[in-house]
């Protein structure tokens, strides 16, 4: 089999998944478009080691080794990822990261400051992340 | 050095017998079926990114995963193919399709589900695949996988080079996953022992705590 095939697949694959990371507005589709990444770069590592193999005489097969690292690191990522998105949607009722912009420069202040004042006895991280998730709670509530 | 350089010598020599030999206009049946699993997998994989309904999208994903499973067995890499299969198949695309329930997806049709630079996304993606694939081509145009014999990627030999090569990636990649596990155990944890504190102490005349969802309507109403 010629390597090219394996290569342009897999370079196909992987600018198909850039392409929904960039494009895509839900956290979720944005997970499977990385999975879809980092499966492209799997293929690349199995065609290249099949090639390596039967080329030299001894090889490690890190191809194949960093795939299955890739697959179980993958499945990690898929866990930790989810946990995440499913924390942001349960404080903030949204898992569009459009909407997510709390740490961008010029996007619209909070307006913590009066939450601040009435929550004394309270943490400040409360504080915040109540002013934080009253309004993009209420607006998932009106979309649901 | 020298096994270096004979390693070099013999890549050379088997990439001049195949560019003698082999030619892109007369494939051989792997190369067909490669071909015709791959186009599967790609059309597969632009579905996932560019459908409207979100669980057809992983939906979608389980084709486009499942071929690269039967590209593997095509590359004679057999345990990948089914470590493929188990994981990705098997666990992945059930999280995915848990993330998507719990997160309230919407079953129909979402016609917001591709942000407002899509366009830019597109640009951006067509210009990488044609740079990537010029130059990939351009590298391996006449590099040959010999297929032939024993399989390269089979359970024994997988096995033999993960247990003597790569056994302190493989243990430290075990404690990876065990701090994964407790991470998202964590993370899924920590407010719900909150919600569960927040009720405990009983009225004394403080502002409501904004984890509930009555109060906070009496919150808006005293501000």
């Amino acid at each position: 089999m010629h390597l090219a095939y394996p290569a342009v697949l897999s370079a196909l694959l992987f600018c198909t998944g850039l392409y929904g990371v960039l494009a895509r507005r839900n956290a979720i589709l944005v997970l499977m478009s990385v999975e879809l990444m980092l499966n492209a770069v799997n293929l690349n590592l199995v065609a290249f080691d099949v090639w390596l193999s039967k080329t030299a005489q001894d090889t490690l097969h890190s191809g194949q080794a960093l795939t299955l690292f890739t697959i179980a690191i993958a499945a990690a990522e898929i866990g930790i990822g989810l946990a995440i998105v499913l924390a942001v949607h349960r404080n903030r009722g949204t898992a569009n990261i459009d909407v997510l912009r709390d740490t961008a420069e010029s996007g619209t202040a909070d307006t913590d400051g009066t939450d601040g004042t009435d929550g004394t006895d309270e943490s400040d991280d409360d504080a915040v992340s109540g002013s934080a998730r009253s309004e993009p709670a209420e607006k998932a509530e009106a979309t649901a | 050095m020298s096994p270096a350089a004979a390693a070099a010598t013999a890549a050379r020599a088997t990439t001049t017998t195949a560019a003698e030999t082999h030619g892109f206009l007369s494939p051989t049946g792997v190369e067909i079926a490669f071909l015709l699993v791959g186009l599967v997998t790609f059309g597969a994989a632009v579905v996932t990114v560019t459908t409207k309904q979100l669980v057809h999208a992983a939906l979608w994903l389980v084709v486009a995963l499942g071929g690269l499973a039967v590209e593997y067995l095509l590359l004679t890499a057999e345990f990948i193919a089914w470590v493929q299969v188990l994981i990705y198949v098997g666990s992945v695309v059930v999280l995915l399709l848990f993330g998507l329930m719990l997160t309230r997806a919407p079953i129909g049709r979402s016609p917001d589900a591709d942000s407002g630079n899509r366009w830019v996304a597109l640009a951006v993606a067509v210009a990488a695949a044609a740079a990537l694939v010029w130059v990939v081509v351009d590298a391996f145009r006449t590099t040959w996988i010999d297929l032939d014999g024993a399989a390269a990627g089979s359970t024994a030999v997988t096995g033999a080079s993960l247990f003597q090569s790569w056994v302190l990636p493989f243990e430290a990649l075990s404690v990876l996953l065990l701090a994964a596990l407790v991470g998202a155990i964590v993370l899924s944890r920590r407010t719900k022992a909150k919600a569960t504190a927040t009720p405990s102490p009983p009225g004394p005349p403080r502002p409501p705590g904004p984890r509930s969802d009555v109060p906070r309507s009496d919150k808006e109403g005293a501000r």
